[in-house]
């Protein structure tokens, strides 16, 4: 079981690491409007990040804030899901990325906004109307790439194909999320002729955190004008 | 890849009781999307309550080579202007 420094923990770095992966689009969307559009889901995903990792240093007590909890640990101490950390092979990964992720943290900052501690509660409360957004761009997406041409269905089931072992380690936690989280999920893969996967391969270990070798890729350019000039602003 | 999706025109409306006014133009493959566009674009400093797309190819709009037949015969009828009323004193918001 784990304790409640550890939950802020992965919530903070599922949002953050998603956040990073999303700005990665900016520039390389199909079109500008799409750019932009990520681009404020990512600052969505970073305003969270923000909030609920400054919340887990001041829990911890060890003096670290969000800058030190973002820019100077290694990836052993990230403790968000692979799913968030995979490389973005296409836009249909990750779109299917943001479809799962979204739908889980939905519920999951649903569950928190009613929860006891006060301030979780609040950031969640904020947070879920975030979710709910992104949830709605990926699902629109997952429907008109899904249900587009042949070539967009084809890719789009592959991605959903590709990512979906990863979708099981979001429920470590909370299992019972699963099921109102899967009748979200099949609902907008059933109305985008994508065929839902069978369960099997259940990759996991991010929690704990053992990542794929992406994360570091990823953490070496997030983190690297922080190292190279602590504290540096603009 | 512009010349894949067609333009919005886009009109939003700032607050209750205002009407919506036209802000700018966007690329999207379809209405739904458009008015994700929009709200992601135009409205993300809390500038609306209300977003309406059209289609940019809808419009109809007046020619400039039509300009003098349109609206030069305006500028002389004086009396379609309301200046020969008297404001009443107080009357501040007329």
């Amino acid at each position: 079981m784990s304790t409640h420094l550890d939950r802020l923990l992965a919530l903070g770095d599922d949002a953050l690491v998603a956040a990073q992966r999303l700005g990665q689009w900016c520039t390389r969307s199909p079109e500008m409007e799409e750019d932009v559009a990520l681009a404020n889901i990512a600052l969505d995903q970073l305003g969270a990040a923000r909030l609920l990792l400054s919340y887990a240093g001041e829990l911890e007590g060890a003096g670290r804030d969000e800058d030190a909890l973002a820019y100077l640990r290694s990836d052993r101490e990230f403790r968000n899901v692979l799913l968030v950390e995979l490389a973005d092979r296409d836009f249909a990964v990750m779109i299917a990325k943001l479809l799962f992720l979204a739908a889980y943290q939905r519920l999951r900052y649903q569950r928190l906004a009613a929860g006891e501690d006060a301030r979780l509660a609040a950031i969640a409360a904020k947070a879920v109307k975030e979710s709910a957004y992104h949830l709605d761009h990926a699902a629109m997406w997952t429907a008109r790439l899904g249900d587009g041409t042949d070539v967009s269905h084809e890719r789009m089931q592959a991605a959903v194909d590709e990512v979906w072992p990863y979708t099981h380690e979001l429920f470590e936690d909370e299992p019972d999320l699963r099921l109102p989280w899967l009748s979200t999920v099949e609902d907008v893969l059933a109305g985008a002729t994508v065929r839902r996967p069978a369960d099997g391969w259940a990759p996991g270990g991010g929690r704990d955190g053992r990542h794929t070798e992406q994360l570091s890729y990823l953490l070496a350019e997030m983190q690297v004008l922080h190292r190279a000039h602590p504290g540096a602003r603009w | 890849m512009s010349d894949g999706w067609p333009l919005w025109e886009v009109f939003v409306r700032p607050r209750r009781g205002l009407s919506h006014s036209h802000v700018g133009s966007l690329h999207a493959p379809d209405a739904q999307m458009a008015l994700r566009n929009a709200r992601d674009l135009y409205t993300r400093r809390q500038e609306g309550v209300s977003i309406w797309v059209v289609p940019a190819a809808e419009v109809v709009a007046s020619s400039p080579d039509e300009k003098d037949t349109f609206f030069d015969p305006a500028a002389d009828k004086v009396y379609r202007h309301p200046t020969f009323y008297e404001v009443p004193e107080g009357a501040a918001h007329l």
